[in-house]
């Protein structure tokens, strides 16, 4: 396997440009400083109380991401291009989910096929002929990237139904800022702060229009024992928009109010971090009491917004992610600019043979499967799996895709004893409001903190940096053919071993 | 405007920090009589009487038996989770519902609230000796004052904070007349004797109950005199932990709430009501109504008012 690509080092020796500021003050901190930072990091996290995990009993345990104090660089260019294709992502698929549960053009047109659709699991038939708010399904999503070297970046999956984790860029960003004021007055970083007012903004300029004068925005949270509960408070807080439980909601009249101590009051936009599922036990889990009764009969009546809309998941499903190319040339008429994880599609007989011929080396799941279920790891596995697993592709073909075996970037990381090389993802937050796309500069870089693991989930041990985009002239970067794939390597640790490989599928789970 | 969920949770937040504080003050009296001898008016049924004191003694008796020992009303009063006044199920509620508030609360008020909930973990009911005992109920005490300070010092002054304030002036009130009628017997003129008295020391553990035996010389400065114990408890506005103190504050933020809603309600009215009722008495006319019967009719106008501001707002 070719040595991932370290964002800082170009083949391990020289540093590329965005990083020279982040390498002089390595060397100027040692390791004792860094340390000390990490452990008042955590403690101002702990402080914040920015916690995650599912809250039991009394004694339930509060875990914190592990914070590293590293940033992750990209240059202004990089971010210009990257952001470019998100914009582009994003409108495509506002444009799917407008056409499937409308018009249904791009299957009449016979590029995605039908069962596809019809029979997907997120796919709410309920949604069918529903006019949403200005046509934007998906006003939040997060856009999970990864980076296999200089040049290439891949979209590793869409999420767009509740995407989790901006607090955690905003938070990260103020604990470094906290920290190393430094960094700041020496680097221009572009700022994130101010996420919560685009997103304010967003929201707003989706209200109905049957709403009286400024729209009332909330956000609708299942509760403090959901995982994302800190979220949810933070954000809220930040938008200045109250935070409301499904009994805190009631429809009349195909109204939305929320209940106060001053009675009823008008709701316009609800931001809900809550699943399709449970929204209105009228018309999905009647033994939701996480929802709110007649949710939906306004919502179709056009008198509230979701954000983001009812059945957005058929646009982040797996096998669906495989049409996105072509997607986003149906729709828009150009060509991707962020490119997909080259991914074969079993149910077509060229891609099937050519699979089925390289097994060893690439990764098959299932398009339906979920936490890993039904999935080869090809250069993990025995011939004897590899051959069981023949069988069940040769039987169902439709049922599952491929993909390589993919080399995430790395970023230089403190771990404890030193500074090592670690592997990275990116979730940048894309917001689509009526009017534009809105992307603050920067996303959550997910961090796997183990020596060549690739999982970067939370519940994995995966860690966060502050992810920075220099908002200075661009500087050069590496030019075109520097060797970075198969240069000999290096002082730090680099190999990605066959189980760390194993696990890299798990990423995509967030 | 608030929602009214916040508005609730907000309300029992600082109903429960209280609680646990009375709770805590309540055992620490209880601790401090039993360990007197008998002849100053110290008995082995305080420790029950401190149960009585908290409303929970049918509670207790279901739990624990005929087990009056100091070690069972310990467990019962500071730890038990089947005891909706202990400690530890206050310290709980109270922490579970400025979590549902956090955006409500101030950073300060989280923090304190957070660490009393952290903190508390750290005492276990195994094995407690007097020192740790003093060890909780000062921590106890001084958690509470901390959320109440910390409450008064950051919470902007709109109805997030009245409603914080209703909930602990209502559970002091409600408390302070328990307390006051758990013991009254004490307090009646039959049972002064001439001379060096036997419930001194009941008088004044009544008074350290509710943090108030300095103040008592400090208002009236001369030797404890039932009457005048009660008359501080009930009627001294200017005492905090007296009927008339928390009646007159209820009065208050209720009247701000209506003010910025431009709406008077029934809870107005009840506040109003009972503050006229304790503002018009004197210490003779509560003594010849009956001193048991004149609590009981406070204890149940604070559950009125409680029910209406519950009406009105916080549903």
């Amino acid at each position: 396997m070719a040595t991932p690509f370290d964002e800082m080092t170009i083949a391990g020796h020289d540093c590329r440009p965005a990083y020279d500021l982040v390498k002089a003050w390595l060397e100027n901190h040692d390791m004792e400083t860094l340390r000390h930072r990490s452990q008042e990091a955590e403690l101002l996290f702990r402080r914040i109380g920015i916690t995650f995990a599912v809250y039991g009993q009394a004694e339930a345990e509060e875990r914190i991401i592990p914070f590293d104090v590293v940033p992750r660089v990209l240059t202004m260019g990089e971010w210009q291009r990257l952001s470019q294709g998100l914009t582009q992502r994003v409108r495509a698929l506002n444009a799917f989910l407008a056409d499937i549960y409308g018009p249904a053009n791009i299957i009449k047109a016979g590029i995605v096929p039908a069962d596809l659709i019809y029979q997907n699991p997120y796919f709410r038939p309920e949604m069918i002929g529903v006019k949403v708010p200005r046509s934007i399904y998906v006003p939040i999503s997060g856009i999970d990237i990864v980076r296999v070297d200089a040049e290439t970046f891949y979209v590793l999956e869409d999420n767009a139904r509740t995407p989790s984790g901006v607090s955690y860029m905003l938070e990260n960003r103020e604990v470094m800022m906290r920290l190393f004021p430094d960094l700041f007055s020496e680097h221009r970083i572009a700022p994130v702060e101010n996420y919560p007012d685009e997103l304010l903004l967003t929201l707003q300029s989706l209200a109905p229009e049957s709403a009286p004068g400024e729209p009332t925005v909330v956000l609708l949270t299942p509760g403090q024992y959901n995982s994302a509960y800190y979220e949810h408070t933070f954000l809220a807080d930040r938008l200045g928009v109250e935070l409301v439980e499904g009994r805190d909601l009631f429809v009349r009249d195909s109204i939305v109010y929320m209940r106060t101590t001053q009675g009823p009051k008008r709701v316009d936009v609800i931001y809900r971090r809550l699943d399709d599922e449970f929204l209105d036990p009228l018309v999905f889990r009647p033994d939701s009491a996480l929802g709110v009764p007649g949710l939906m009969a306004a919502y179709r009546a056009g008198n509230v917004t979701l954000a983001n809309a009812v059945g957005t998941g058929v646009a982040d499903d797996k096998a669906i992610y495989t049409y996105m190319p072509e997607i986003v040339r149906f729709y828009l008429g150009e060509e991707p600019i962020l490119k997909n994880v080259p991914t074969w599609r079993c149910r077509e007989p060229e891609a099937l043979a050519y699979v089925l011929d390289h097994l060893p080396e690439l990764v098959v799941k299932e398009v339906s499967g979920s936490g890993g279920y039904g999935m080869l790891v090809g250069p993990a596995a025995d011939s004897e799996t590899i051959e069981a697993f023949r069988a069940k592709l040769k039987a169902k073909p439709e049922d599952f895709i491929a993909q390589p075996t993919l080399a995430l970037s790395t970023c230089p990381t403190f771990v404890g004893n030193g500074v090592a090389p670690r592997h990275v993802d990116l979730r940048p937050f894309v917001l689509s409001g009526s009017d534009q796309v809105r992307i603050v500069p920067g996303g959550l870089t997910r961090v796997a903190m183990r020596e060549g693991s690739l999982v970067v989930n939370s519940s994995q041990g995966g860690g966060t940096k502050d992810t920075w985009v220099l908002d200075d002239p661009t500087p050069a970067d590496s030019p075109p053919g520097t060797p970075s794939s198969t240069a000999e390597v290096t002082t730090m640790e680099h190999q990605v071993s066959d189980q760390a490989r194993s696990q890299s599928q798990s990423q995509s789970q967030s | 405007m608030l929602l009214a969920r916040t508005a609730d949770n907000l309300f029992w937040l600082a109903r429960y920090v209280e609680r646990a504080e009375n709770t805590a003050r309540i055992l620490d009296a209880a601790a401090r009589l039993s360990s007197l001898p008998a002849g100053y008016g110290g008995s082995s049924n305080e420790w029950t009487s401190a149960v009585a004191a908290t409303g929970g003694l049918d509670r207790f008796r279901e739990l624990y038996g005929d087990d009056e020992s100091h070690q069972a009303v310990i467990d019962f009063l500071a730890f038990s989770p089947d005891n909706p006044a202990s400690i530890r199920t206050c310290i709980e509620v109270a922490r579970s519902n400025a979590r549902a508030v956090r955006t409500a609360l101030t950073a300060e008020m989280w923090d304190s609230i957070n660490s009393a909930w952290l903190e508390l973990r750290q005492f276990r009911s195994e094995g407690m000796t007097r020192p740790r005992l003093n060890e909780l109920l000062s921590f106890v005490k001084e958690a509470s004052l901390r959320f109440d300070g910390s409450a008064y010092r950051t919470m902007l002054r709109n109805d997030a904070y009245y409603f914080t304030r209703l909930g602990s002036f209502l559970e002091r009130a409600d408390a302070t007349a328990r307390i006051l009628d758990v013991k009254y017997h004490v307090l009646l003129p039959e049972g002064e004797p001439v001379g060096g008295s036997l419930d001194y020391f009941q008088w004044s553990s009544i008074l350290r109950s509710v943090s108030a035996l300095t103040a008592y010389h400090w208002v009236y400065r001369q030797n404890l005199r039932p009457w005048l114990v009660a008359d501080l408890l009930i009627l001294r506005r200017e005492m905090p932990r007296s009927l008339a103190g928390c009646s007159e504050n209820l009065t208050r933020f209720l009247d701000e709430i209506a003010r910025d809603y431009g709406q008077q309600g029934p809870s107005q009215r009840i506040a109003r009501a009972t503050f006229a009722r304790l503002q018009n008495a004197d210490v003779d006319a509560v003594f010849a109504e009956g001193l048991h019967e004149f609590l009981l009719s406070i204890i149940a106008e604070n559950n009125r008012l409680g029910a209406a501001i519950a009406d009105q707002y916080l549903t």
